[in-house]
């Protein structure tokens, strides 16, 4: 075997050494991981989609509990990407187990790779889950399985680099959960999860629009529902836009050792 | 003769302004088993730290098999292992899957990785221990499983930082039968120690570090020859009251040779280079003194250790 491809197919068991170990990782504590988020999803269904929801009625033309299914899901696609992605690196450089990574010849973008794999497959895990309750709750169509496909794809890949960012600026279990609870879920909940953007004032309109998850839920909505309050072209380039700064940020911290080598 | 590891001029200054490496040079052959010693704080594990890209350093170079770790980073990475000082593996996962996982990194095939992982954890007698969470360990089985894990890509350099700090005798000296035997079947090690008799067993070759700077780098038997004297603690079964003080001035005393009792049993002989250990048998003999046992009042290399340190103040 040369060397060239001697080197290929390491990064390639690298790759797939660091994935599993994030599968596994979460899935050894499932019920910290996999279940919280479905039942508090479950309780947003039970609540605002059966209970609230009746006497709210139509939402941007859909019935009401229709209307939030998309943004539930994107939610719990969002919050758990992210916090799989902060707290497994974290927990990596507080044992400095990380130092088993930096140690051996594993390049940078596949260490990044793997993490971000690792958290989109929790985020889609919980999705997946999250969709199967919103079935039972009454049913999903699928609008344009391909939009809903790259979409989720996309955001998970976003806030689990986001995510990584966080870990490597994070000295303490403190610092894991400032951004999740004064950013991320106001962001969330401002993104046009429960509500159309129509029902907003101009200037909160205007205001909305700064809110790059505001553009992923209704991305999200439009693969599922047909129907958004945002141009679905716009949502991918912001997608696009985004991964790329993230990316190389985070390669750049990486490389200069930020966080993780003195 | 092969260089393994060649280190130059060899700068790191931390960001708080502590100057932890002030230009060392080192260079450690291949199959050598090497012991950097120095006080707490000299630079040991900073020297470690850059050449396993752990520490970013200030200046300098470290060539490992003849490859700029700077330039050829991931060849060399694939030629040493590193043992560090503190444990740095995942307490919650199985002592199986931190060596598989680590032979992963390295982009060991599933099948190789499952017989080496098996062949090691044998070995450092893990192997019963395989399904176990690593927190569930003893402190000497954490480290040894640190050992597995560096040696799972078969390096042909394994750097090991205190590998034995905190282990009983009786496993530090396991230790050291594994060490000296993958070090015989040709891995190159280098070894920081604090347990001076452990550098003195295994080590062939010796560099003394101290405030950053390298103040001895030579090998394990030019430095011992540097002893001017050795310090015995000799038993015997008789009463030695009074014995050892007359001798003075008569046929039984030695040039080179002291003598100072202990207690009525035993006495201290303090003995010249030069002096043979014979001459002095032959004077117990002849005052009908029964040796019952004799050791080295101190490690030798403390001696040497110690006189090269306060030579650096």
């Amino acid at each position: 075997m040369s060397k060239t491809a001697m080197f290929s197919n390491h990064k390639y068991i690298a790759f797939e050494t660091i994935v599993i170990k994030e599968v596994r990782r979460f899935s050894r504590i499932w019920l910290q991981t996999l279940v919280p988020p479905v039942i508090t999803i479950g309780l947003y269904f039970v609540i605002f989609g059966n209970l609230v929801g009746r006497r709210i009625g139509n939402m941007g033309g859909y019935d009401y509990m229709d209307f939030i299914v998309p943004g539930l899901i994107m939610m719990s696609v969002i919050q758990n990407s992210y916090s799989n992605v902060v707290s497994s690196f974290f927990s990596h450089k507080f044992q400095r187990s990380i130092e088993e990574l930096l140690v051996s010849p594993v390049p940078n973008y596949i260490i990044l790779l793997g993490f971000i794999v690792g958290g989109m497959a929790r985020g889609l895990a919980v999705g997946g889950i999250v969709t199967a309750v919103a079935i039972l709750f009454g049913g999903l169509t699928i609008e344009s399985p391909l939009i809903t496909l790259s979409v989720i794809l996309l955001t998970s890949t976003v806030f689990s680099m986001a995510g990584f960012i966080n870990a490597i600026f994070a000295n303490s279990f403190d610092d894991i959960s400032i951004i999740p609870t004064f950013v991320l879920t106001p962001l969330i909940y401002l993104g046009g999860v429960f509500y159309s953007i129509q029902l907003l004032p101009p200037f909160w309109q205007t205001v909305s629009g700064l809110n790059p998850i505001f553009y992923m839920v209704n991305t999200f909505r439009y693969g599922i529902l047909g129907s958004s309050d945002v141009d679905v072209y716009w949502a991918f380039i912001i997608l696009s836009v985004l991964i790329a700064v993230l990316f190389t940020a985070c390669i750049w911290l990486l490389r200069n050792g930020r966080g993780l080598r003195s | 003769m092969t260089v393994a590891i060649a280190i130059t001029e060899l700068r790191k200054t931390y960001a708080n302004g502590f100057e932890a490496l002030k230009g060392i040079s080192l260079e450690v052959e291949q199959g050598d088993f090497f012991a950097l010693l120095g006080p707490n704080g000299a630079g040991k594990s900073t020297t470690i730290g850059v050449i396993s890209t752990l520490v970013n350093k200030t200046g300098g170079s470290v060539e490992v098999f003849g490859r700029n770790v700077d330039t050829h980073i991931f060849e060399t990475k694939l030629d040493f292992g590193v043992v560090p000082q503190e444990v740095n593996f995942s307490q919650f996962e199985r002592v199986k899957d931190i060596v598989l996982t680590q032979a992963g990194y390295y982009g060991l095939p599933r099948a190789l990785a499952n017989k080496r992982c098996e062949k090691y954890l044998r070995k450092l007698g893990l192997w019963e221990k395989r399904n176990d969470q690593s927190r569930s360990l003893s402190g000497g089985m954490k480290r040894r499983l640190m050992i597995a894990r560096a040696l799972i890509h078969e390096p042909r350099l394994l750097i090991l930082d205190e590998p034995t700090a905190g282990v009983d005798i009786e496993l530090r000296r396991s230790m050291w039968e594994f060490l000296t035997e993958i070090n015989e079947s040709g891995t190159t090690i280098i070894l920081t120690t604090h347990y001076l008799e452990e550098a003195e067993q295994l080590c062939r070759n010796i560099a003394i570090i101290d405030k950053g700077r390298i103040v001895e780098n030579t090998s394990m038997k030019q430095l011992l020859s540097e002893l001017d004297s050795q310090v015995y603690i000799i038993d015997t079964s008789n009463d030695l009251t009074g014995k050892f003080e007359q001798i003075a001035g008569t046929e039984y005393e030695l040039t080179g040779v002291t003598y100072q009792p202990v207690d009525e049993h035993c006495i201290e002989v303090t003995i010249t280079a030069g002096v043979q250990l014979n001459s002095v048998f032959k004077i117990m003999e002849a005052l009908d003194v029964k040796v019952l046992a004799m050791r080295n009042k101190s490690n030798r290399l403390e001696q040497l250790f110690i006189s090269k340190l306060s030579q650096n103040q």
